[in-house]
């Protein structure tokens, strides 16, 4: 079964991530900042990663930057969430090798299947 | 010695020798080495006003009339003081515009005015030939005394031939001398170096011989003035003869005469002549300014030492006129009368040279020029060379003048003492003194009002000083000057309009110059200037402008080739040469090999230089009249002279202005650039704002979507399940309901349009309040919370509602920071001076200097991403500490930022001012906007 590790500040949007993704059927594990995310990304090796941008203490941006220089984790599928809906936020974001990038609020649908056609494309 | 031949011969020998020194002047000046480039040359020059009429003529009006004569010589002493002022001004604009003659300038002054001109020659011719005749009569006098005395001479010569008349072969004589040096060049304007030169001798020797005469009366006949003097006080009748009371006319006698001398002084067409016209350097009139004057004093200190001792010698000395050469006769000295007659003949040559050369280039350039240019314009046109011609007409008219200076001579000349007919053209003379003084300085004055005016002024002259001469002579009626003409009293030429008791020559001075001035000014003002007119206006009133200088006054177009061809014509060859020389050596540079010269069109300078040049030799309306034949375009119009006039205070005035602007400019650049980066910054921030607001709502927002569409996608979901994710939905709402209240209420704060409700209340009762409604809050996440009421009541002026809102926000705050495992707040309330203050203070880890203003920033915690949400409280928008910070700055109070005393974390600090202490419960209620 595929984990997919959420990393979020807001409490709520951390629990109806976790309630989708369980739905769906993965193995889900929370992070509340970026510390604590790259703590887990080296615990629990998720398949798949949901990555706020803003985030106390170290920026999602700085998560996705260190797991891509990371040659082990180079390739695990992040996609970024985030509540700016600038477009220069959204292009840095995929400049640093996000795999999607999800604009907060979000359709609950859409981003399941993100996830599920992500998790589908790494297991070929 | 004293036989005509001796006489004749040491006379043409003195000619001879003025000839010698004019030639040696001209060739000098041809050489560039000029004999009168010096100021004493040029003050001795002026020296040509005194003529015989002072040298013989002063004598005897001191005999008559005690020391009036000085008057004669005071006024040109008061115009040479003034000559920095007023003569200078003339010398510039004459060299500027090659001023040929004082009829020249006025008529340049009027527009060019052919027609002014031809008056003022006409009018000069008029009045100076009696002057040229007095000369005449002055020689031919003072050699008949020297060859005939102890015997009185009988001057009459009305039973002779004129052949036998010797003051005929004199006039001739001095003709053939005045041709001779004064028309050797054509240009007037090009200077008589020569004859100045000359001119200036004749004055020294003049002087010299006047001095010798009266250190030979003084000391020799009368063995030092204390004799003199003495002899003449026993005498009591010559004592009141030389006393100040023997002036004519009394005072207004001794007024108008200095004025009538002080406008004669440069009214006089010789005297214009060597003090405009031959000046070759205006800084000569600085010392001319006192030498002349000096020159003046000494040639008058014996005056009246030798016409008293003539008058105490009686019969021995004849006519008081003679004095001068029977005083050194009646000793048997033979060499000093000689002397005397030499420098008689040099004062009295003198004058008729200048005078002679003066008048008949006003003749040629007045009053023949023009009427050949305008009558035979076509013949003209296709003669070859008319530069001979010109120089034919003036040798004529030097012939004509000094004839019809003969005829007056011979015909009334005996009927006046030398000084009446001096005075008489002084008084004549005076009347160019409006034309050409207000011309000066009033741009108004127009050529009608000169006209009129002169004509005017003529007429009285004539009629109030020239037909009584007549009178005098015998030739009319004395009936006229006695009855008046018909009988009509008023009208009498002595005693106009009945002014009776003044001196003959102040009562014609009086009716002229008003009769002049009168219509000069008066048509002036009712009359217009023709453009050409208002350019020269300008130019002569602007003269000392210093702008002025180097301007071009031509607009118009021609070729080189015309101008030269033109030129050629009226000047000769070299003149033309000379001319067009000064402007290829400065246009070479710019000019193109390869294309003719004559096909080259020429520059303003040229076409102004050609202009000058003909002005020099023809007047200068004649000069325009021949300019305007070839040249195709405008001179400059009065509003391009007046612009460049105007350019220096222009300039100043705009430099000025350009630097208060420009200063001006900086400061508001400055400015711009202040409000442009303050702009930019409230752009930035703008922006930034709306991010974060954006991102705010969009927080709440993505939580109450992600479970509202779980919960439409969700059939089968636990209850349980269901009501989190409804309360959650529903405690998100109410997270953005207060988050847009908020956003709305800083927004309103910020444009200053938050309605506040101020009123009197107890700040210890709010805090109560307050507590009281968070205290349940704060119980439930553990935090202790303490009240520390120290002043109670403490009255202030606030708005109830938005002050709970205040201090709730704070102990939320501080609940917030406080210590995570025994969280304390400690709330209190105390008077600090006028005011009462409320602290908020917890037991965290306080707050880092730097960073005290910064929480009260808008969104602060989400720029700064403190450490302090990772312990999961619920957060703030981030707006709670700028609105309250606004709210109570608009209450008129303070929030900030300390160390905490008490629990050692942050204390958070409110003072509001204490309300007016008897503030009576009043219904009304102040409102603050």
């Amino acid at each position: 079964m595929a984990r997919v590790l959420v990393v979020d500040d807001e409490p709520n949007i951390v629990l109806s991530l976790e309630f989708l993704m369980e739905q769906a059927g993965f193995d889900v594990v929370t992070a509340e900042d970026g510390e604590s995310a790259l703590a887990c990304v080296k615990d629990t090796v998720p398949d798949l990663i949901l990555l706020d941008i803003s985030l106390p203490g170290i920026s999602g941006f700085d998560v996705l930057e260190q797991l891509r220089a990371d040659s082990d984790k180079a390739h695990l599928p992040i996609i970024m969430l985030t509540a700016h809906g600038r477009e220069v936020e959204r292009e840095k974001g995929m400049a640093l090798g996000a795999d999607d990038y999800i604009t907060k609020p979000f359709s609950t649908q859409a981003l399941v299947s993100k996830v599920k056609a992500l998790l589908a494309e790494t297991d070929k | 010695m004293r036989t005509d031949p001796v006489i004749l011969s040491v006379a043409f020998g003195y000619l001879a020798l003025l000839f010698v020194v004019a030639a040696w002047g001209d060739r000098r000046a041809e050489q560039g080495r000029s004999l009168i480039g010096s100021p004493t040359v040029y003050a001795l020059s002026i020296a040509v006003y005194c003529t015989a009429w002072t040298f013989y003529g002063s004598v005897g009006r001191a005999a008559e009339h005690g020391p009036s004569f000085l008057l004669i010589y005071l006024g040109p002493t008061l115009a040479m003081l003034m000559a920095p002022l007023l003569i200078r001004k003339m010398v510039r604009i004459a060299a500027r515009q090659r001023i040929t003659s004082i009829a020249d300038f006025i008529s340049a002054r009027y527009g060019k005015s052919s027609s002014l001109g031809a008056l003022v020659a006409l009018f000069a011719l008029v009045t100076i030939t009696p002057y040229i005749a007095l000369q005449l009569k002055a020689i031919t006098v003072s050699h008949a005394v020297l060859v005939n005395y102890p015997v009185s001479a009988d001057t009459s010569l009305i039973d002779e031939a004129f052949w036998m008349d010797k003051s005929f072969w004199v006039a001739l004589v001095l003709a053939v001398f005045i041709i001779l040096f004064g028309t050797r060049h054509l240009d007037a304007s090009e200077r008589h170096e020569g004859m100045v030169a000359a001119i200036a001798l004749e004055s020294l020797v003049k002087l010299i011989a006047f001095l010798a005469v009266g250190i030979f009366v003084v000391f020799v006949m009368f063995e030092g003035p204390g004799e003199l003097f003495g002899q003449v006080a026993a005498t009591p009748e010559l004592a009141q003869a030389m006393s100040l009371e023997s002036v004519p006319g009394g005072a207004t006698g001794w007024v108008g005469m200095l004025l009538l001398a002080f406008l004669a002084f440069f009214t006089l067409p010789r005297q214009f002549q060597v003090l405009v016209v031959e000046n070759v350097d205006e800084q000569h009139l600085k010392r001319a300014s006192w030498l002349f004057p000096l020159y003046l004093l000494a040639i008058n200190l014996f005056v009246i030492p030798i016409a008293m001792a003539g008058l105490l010698l009686g019969g021995l000395s004849g006519d008081p006129d003679s004095f001068v050469l029977t005083l050194p006769l009646s000793t048997g000295s033979e060499g000093l009368p000689l002397l005397v007659f030499i420098g008689g003949l040099s004062a009295a040559t003198g004058m008729v040279i200048v005078e002679t050369i003066a008048l008949s280039t006003m003749v040629s350039n007045q009053l023949i020029m023009p009427l050949l240019l305008r009558s035979k314009r076509l013949h003209l046109g296709t003669k070859g060379e008319l530069a001979g011609w010109l120089l034919g007409i003036r040798r004529v008219a030097i012939v004509l003048i000094l004839l019809l200076g003969y005829l007056y001579h011979a015909l009334i000349g005996d009927a006046y003492s030398l000084v009446t007919i001096g005075l008489v053209s002084f008084a004549g003379v005076a009347q160019f003194a409006p034309a050409l003084l207000i011309g000066l300085y009033w741009r108004g004055a127009t050529h009608q009002g000169a006209t009129l005016g002169l004509i005017a002024g003529f007429m009285v002259w004539a009629y109030t000083l020239l037909i009584p001469g007549f009178v005098q002579s015998g030739w009319l009626d004395a009936g006229l000057i006695n009855q008046g003409p018909w009988g009509i009293g008023w009208l009498r030429p002595y005693a106009l309009f009945g002014l009776e008791g003044w001196d003959i020559y102040t009562h014609s001075l009086l009716w002229s110059l008003l009769a002049n001035v009168g219509l000069l000014a008066g048509v002036s003002l009712f009359t217009r200037q023709t453009p050409l007119e208002q350019t020269q206006a300008a130019l002569f009133t602007e003269a000392m402008n210093p702008n002025l200088q180097a301007t071009s006054l031509w607009h118009g177009k021609t070729t080189q080739g015309e101008l030269r061809e033109l030129l050629s014509r009226y000047l000769g060859i070299p003149a033309t040469r000379r001319v067009f020389a000064v402007s290829t050596h400065q246009a070479t540079t710019s000019l193109s090999p390869t294309l003719d010269d004559n096909e080259q069109p020429a520059s303003t300078e040229l076409i102004t230089r050609a202009e000058q040049a003909l002005a020099g030799s023809l007047g200068s309306a004649s000069a325009r009249v021949l300019i305007n034949s070839v040249v195709r375009g405008e001179a400059l119009d009065l509003e391009s002279i007046l612009s460049i006039l105007d350019t220096t205070s222009q300039t100043l005035e705009y430099n000025r202005r350009l630097e208060q602007k420009s200063q001006e400019l900086a400061r508001i650049g400055e400015e711009l650039r202040g409000a442009n980066e303050r702009l930019r910054e409230l752009d930035r921030l703008k922006d930034e704002f709306v991010a974060m607001v954006s991102h705010e709502l969009r927080t709440p927002l993505t939580s109450i979507r992600a479970f509202a569409e779980i919960l439409r996608d969700g059939e089968n979901l636990p209850d349980e399940k269901r009501r989190h994710f409804l309360g959650v939905i529903v405690h998100e709402s109410q997270r953005l309901s207060r988050l847009i209240e908020e956003i709305l209420d800083l927004a309103r704060l910020e444009s200053g349009r938050l309605t506040l409700n101020p009123q009197p209340l107890d700040l210890a009762h709010l805090a109560r309040h307050s507590v009281d409604a968070i205290a349940r809050l704060q119980e439930n996440r553990g935090v202790r919370l303490r009240m520390q009421l120290e002043a109670e009541p403490a009255p202030i002026i606030g708005d109830p509602d938005r002050l709970e809102q205040v201090i709730i926000n704070l102990l939320d705050n501080a609940g917030k920071f406080a210590d995570d495992t025994a969280p304390e707040v400690l709330l209190r309330v105390y008077r600090h001076k006028k005011h009462y203050r409320l602290s908020v203070e917890d037991n965290g880890p306080g707050i880092s200097e730097d960073e005290r203003e910064r929480v009260f920033e808008k969104f602060h915690q989400i720029q700064q991403h403190e450490e302090e949400k990772t312990r999961g409280r619920p957060k703030g928008s981030g707006l709670g500490l700028p609105i309250s910070r606004g709210i109570v700055a608009q209450l008129g109070g303070r929030l900030w930022v300390e160390d905490g005393a008490s629990l050692g974390g942050a204390s958070l600090i409110m003072e509001l001012p204490e309300a007016p202490p008897k503030e009576p419960a009043s219904s009304e209620k102040p409102t603050v906007t």
